[in-house]
């Protein structure tokens, strides 16, 4: 398994989160040119997994995003690798995780 | 041997159990069930609680400003610490304090004040690395690290594996090898301060304890000084050695705890929970169930307390401690299979913690040295060294 998710950005809209399933993952959230804003996992207390952590997202920020999620039990270490990675690669958390506090004590990769 | 708690223990006991229920279980209903951590300010306001209670850094030595807790009464806390979710391997989401790492108590004064007193006061963060690619269980021929002679101190080359916390560290405690013609005797153990050149975290060892991951590491070449060796040179074996042995009594407590909470879902569940008209807890399937499971409990909870008895008199303990890590691990791994069962599909979901002790509690089974290692330990003792 690859550290950073490599799958393509897909529109963040109803008809591809359609395809998304249930399950408990991991997901990037992009701007149109790529730029990754956000990290995010669907995790135990998910009503509706991935898909309804999507449909969050859309529902809040509106259209004009893209997303890619991967399904992934171990949802929470996988969620602080992703991160690990971003931070590694740019020097900082993505823009809209920057703000959590629960964050504080990332790790270094 | 009375291994009753004293009146003084029950107290203890007592107030620990009240701060499980009032303060950890509530916020456990609204963190992700395989979190383990908690926000900064409820960590802050409850550690100001156990601040309070005088049980804050139970494993620190009280000359260093610990709660002088003993390994019994300590075992008996880890027992109640570990009644909640997170308790296997977050009891109480570290609001107690940990211990640092206990070989730096027999550091020189230099490195206490370096190492020592800044993570007693939480400033730094330590690592303890032992284990390796080729192996952890059989430490003393598994480390292929090296340390070479250089100048006024050694150069590290190697890797570690299923290392905790080394990506959060300020520094870690590294065994490398340091005379390769004397198997145990050669290992010395090393304080690297992890922004030195070459030390690199290469990732994260993901398990099934989906929150509290492991990391893999580079040693790449790091100087490390003189004055960082910990302890003597060629003698870092015997230091984790101890280390592992002591760990293992409350490690098997905390296994218990769980194991005790699973039951009691289980007997709660069985006497409400119908099928064909009556209540599973009548069913002699469910029954037998039970009480393998208090027996499981039982004979756990009373070896492990025979170990710190032991250890608390000064006497050789580590048969005891084996046998205490071996029986408690895999007895509570059938107590939290056998709640599951009893539950049925509830069992599985991540509404109740079930699925997570059950994840959880087969890493016990290897974790801190494995089953056989510890029958091992065991059969040396019982049979005598020239059997090994």
């Amino acid at each position: 398994m690859a550290i950073r998710l490599e799958k393509t950005f897909l529109p963040l809209d109803a008809d591809h989160l359609h395809r998304v399933k249930g399950q408990l993952g991991v997901y990037e959230l992009a701007d149109n040119d790529g730029q990754t804003l956000y990290i995010g996992f669907a995790g135990g207390r998910s009503p509706f997994g991935l898909r309804g952590e999507l449909d969050g997202q859309l529902e809040r920020r509106g259209p004009g995003l893209r997303f890619r999620a991967e399904v992934n039990m171990q949802y929470t270490s996988r969620y602080r690798e992703l991160l690990m990675a971003y931070v590694s690669d740019h020097g900082e958390l993505p823009p809209d995780n920057q703000q959590d506090p629960t964050l504080h004590k990332l790790g270094r990769l | 041997m009375d291994l009753d708690p004293t009146d003084e223990q029950r107290q203890v006991i007592e107030q620990v159990r009240r701060f499980v229920r009032e303060e950890i279980l509530p916020l456990e209903a609204n963190l992700d069930p395989d979190a383990d951590e908690l926000g900064p300010e409820d960590h802050e306001r409850l550690t100001a609680k156990t601040r309070e209670m005088g049980l804050y850094g139970m494993d620190i030595p009280e000359e260093y400003g610990g709660a002088g807790i003993d390994i019994v009464t300590r075992t008996l806390l880890a027992i109640e610490m570990s009644q909640h979710r997170a308790g296997l391997y977050a009891p109480c989401y570290g609001v107690f304090g940990g211990a640092g790492l206990a070989q730096l108590y027999e550091a020189t004064e230099d490195q206490k004040e370096r190492y020592l007193h800044p993570v007693l006061r939480g400033e730094k963060r330590g690592f303890f690395g032992l284990t390796e690619p080729s192996g952890g269980s059989d430490p003393a021929r598994a480390i292929r690290t090296t340390a070479t002679r250089e100048g006024n101190g050694w150069r590290l080359n190697g890797e570690k594996t299923f290392i905790s916390g080394a990506d959060r560290a300020d520094f870690g405690l590294l065994f490398a090898r340091t005379d390769a013609s004397k198997g145990r005797g050669g290992i010395t153990c090393f304080i690297v301060d992890t922004d030195m050149e070459g030390f690199k975290v290469r990732r994260i060892v993901h398990t099934l304890r989906s929150a509290h991951y492991a990391t893999e590491l580079e040693l790449n070449n790091i100087f490390v000084p003189d004055a960082n060796v910990l302890g003597e040179v060629n003698a870092g074996f015997s230091m984790a050695s101890t280390r592992l042995t002591q760990n293992r009594i409350p490690y098997a407590a905390g296994c218990i705890g769980v194991a005790i909470c699973s039951q009691k879902m289980a007997i709660e569940y069985a006497r409400q929970r119908e099928t064909f008209g009556a209540p599973l807890a009548t069913r002699q399937s469910i029954q037998w169930m039970i009480v393998d499971n208090e027996i499981d409990i039982r004979t756990s909870r009373w070896i492990t307390l025979e170990a710190a008895h032991k250890a608390a008199s000064g006497a050789p303990f580590r048969t005891e401690a084996a046998f205490a890590k071996l029986l408690a691990s895999e007895a509570s791994s059938r107590v939290v299979d056998n709640a599951i069962q009893i539950h049925g599909g509830y069992g599985v979901t991540k509404d109740l913690p079930l699925e997570r002790w059950y994840r959880e509690m087969r890493i016990r089974r290897i974790g801190e040295g494995p089953s056989e290692v510890q029958r091992l330990i065991a059969a040396r003792d019982l049979l005598g060294g020239s059997f090994h």
